[in-house]
């Protein structure tokens, strides 16, 4: 393995809830270009561990760096211009905006034209700016196959485009790390092989780090560079896919018997 | 019947009904943005009406520099209403909120009426011309004036909301703040921004009725007539808050009208909206255009 340094490391995360331990002590790092796999059983700490990266939680012990620089203690919003993009495991887009609207949002930070540039739009550049912004944002439009739905009201769309609307917002904010928690939950096979090459695109075309949590065992295997394992809060393993494949502990703590695992067609044993 | 009469009192409900409407919107912006029930607002209008009051008299200001500067200091006072007194809230039960904006109205009620005294005072003149004819009615210039005023305020919250990156980041927090912050939105600063806004539109409106009315602390009535308003509307749609607004301007002139032409009891003018607002309450509850699940307290 390079001695690259990490775009994000977790250095002794722990975060507790009152006598609950949702994670203990986990260091990882994700270096850059890379596709890095968080999975584990249910209630394992994986997405608790996301929201430290994202900064919706603040570890109660360790630290997180971004490129080097300390994040522990740096807002969500900041975070999010700082280059960390995400998406969640509940759909979350805004119900009433419009898909077009939805991305835009992602562009926040990326949109310089404050008010008072905004009131004066044909004047200022704000118009030159947007016309900018817009044609990055059908570039993401064009990649994730949404050309159809982009006027329609996101709360309107089946699940599956839905995914990929909140996909198309992450990517918008121009992330160097894109956090994608259950990219692929509740979608069918065929919508999972299209959301898998999007995120191998994502990764080899956009350049963008990935970090993603993800049950369905096939598609982490066949697209993860590495694979971290927690359980009950914990890091058990951590390796390429076929090390973590190999390993006893994650055979007893997930996968179950060494046999029920490989076939790329079955759901995982213990999702 | 008298029509003219009626006529006029419809057009006046319109005017007043429009200045209802922008405050009830900025009413519905904080509401939206930080779901905080707002009863402080009509002393965003006393305020800025006071303050621009004193920068026309005492300072001798032209109108058009006193009001950018009322402006420009209700703008810092929004911002500095939030940051001091409610972000520290955030978090809190509902209920110790709402007290608190109730406590903000009484202290800035007793607060103006300690630095400008109790008793109602004209502005200068700001209008050549008193009145005016249009289509054979009456028409005081500064309503007219204040109806221009209301319709761009209008027009300025719809592009605000829909074109501008604020607006949207506005709409976004209001609808998720976890899933906003995650999109580089910072929460604090569109709440921020929601309490100036809203201090600044209020402002618009106390002045435009201070100067019809002169300055008094009747001004914060319009904070509780803006209830009825918002309830009709839906106390989380802006475009409801206009509506409701019209509407509630109209129903308290014709409410004005049947009083003085049948029922001579005298007070429907002020008694109608609520009225209303007890039967939109029963009827209704949600509003016209009212998300179902908002929170009743």
């Amino acid at each position: 393995m390079s001695a690259e340094a990490p775009i994000l490391a977790a250095d002794g995360v722990s975060l507790r809830f009152g006598g609950v331990r949702a994670l203990t002590d986990v260091s990882f790092d994700v270096r850059p270009g890379e596709i890095f796999s968080i999975i584990g059983p249910n209630g394992a700490g994986k997405t608790s561990m996301v929201n430290c990266v994202s900064g919706r939680y603040r570890p109660t012990e360790g630290r997180i760096l971004f490129a080097g620089q300390d994040i522990t203690r740096t807002s969500t919003s900041r975070r999010a211009a700082l280059g960390i993009g995400r998406t969640f495991q509940n759909l979350a887009l805004f119900g009433h905006m419009t898909v077009l609207d939805n991305i835009m949002v992602g562009r926040h930070h990326l949109l310089r034209s404050g008010f008072v540039r905004g009131m004066t739009y044909w004047l200022g550049g704000a118009q030159r700016e947007e016309l900018a912004h817009r044609r990055e944002v059908e570039e993401i439009i064009d990649f994730l196959e949404i050309q159809h739905v982009r006027k329609a009201v996101a709360g309107t769309l089946s699940y599956g485009l839905r995914k990929r609307v909140e996909l198309a917002r992450a990517v918008a904010l121009k992330p160097k790390l894109i956090l994608l928690d259950e990219p692929m939950a509740g979608m069918n096979l065929e919508e999972k092989e299209d959301m898998a090459r999007f995120i191998v695109d994502l990764n080899e075309e956009w350049g963008m780090t990935v970090l993603m949590i993800e049950h369905d065992m096939g598609v982490v295997m066949d697209i993860s560079h590495r694979v971290m394992v927690l359980d009950f809060g914990k890091r058990i393993a951590a390796g390429t896919p076929d090390e973590v494949l190999a390993d006893e502990h994650v055979k007893r703590a997930y996968l179950g018997e060494a046999d029920e695992v490989v076939h790329d067609d079955g759901e995982p044993a213990a999702a | 019947m008298d029509t003219t009469l009626l006529f006029q009192l419809v057009l006046n409900g319109l005017i007043v009904g429009a200045l209802y409407g922008v405050v009830a919107m900025s009413f519905v912006l904080i509401y939206k943005a930080s779901q905080v029930v707002n009863f402080a607002q009509g002393e965003f209008l006393l305020v800025g009406a006071w303050v621009c009051w004193w920068m026309l008299t005492t300072w001798q200001l032209p109108f058009w520099a006193g009001f950018l500067v009322t402006l420009a200091f209700m703008t810092l006072f929004g911002i500095l209403l939030q940051i001091i007194v409610l972000r520290p809230l955030i978090g809190e039960p509902v209920i110790s909120v709402i007290m608190a904006t109730v406590g903000l109205s009484i202290f800035f009620q007793a607060l103006m009426k300690w630095m400008f005294g109790v008793f109602a005072q004209p502005f200068p003149p700001i209008f050549t011309a008193e009145r005016m004819r249009v289509m054979g009615l009456e028409v005081q210039t500064v309503y007219i004036a204040s109806l221009g005023v209301s319709v761009l305020i209008m027009l300025g919250f719809w592009w605000f909301f829909t074109y501008s990156k604020h607006g949207l980041a506005m709409r976004a927090t209001a609808f998720d703040q976890q899933v906003a912050q995650s999109l580089g939105v910072s929460v604090p600063k569109v709440f921020a921004m929601s309490w100036a806004i809203s201090a600044v539109v209020s402002t618009v409106a106390g002045v435009v009725v201070g100067v019809v009315n002169g300055v008094s602390s009747a001004l914060s009535f319009y904070g509780i007539k803006v209830f009825p308003a918002v309830i009709l509307g839906g106390l989380d749609s802006i475009v409801g808050a206009v509506l409701g607004g019209l509407i509630i301007g109209v129903l308290e002139n014709l409410a004005q009208y049947v009083d003085a032409q049948w029922l001579n009891w005298g007070n429907m003018y002020q008694i109608a909206p609520f009225y209303a607002l007890i039967l939109i309450l029963l009827i209704k509850p949600y509003g016209l255009f009212g998300t179902r699940n908002i929170e009743r307290v």
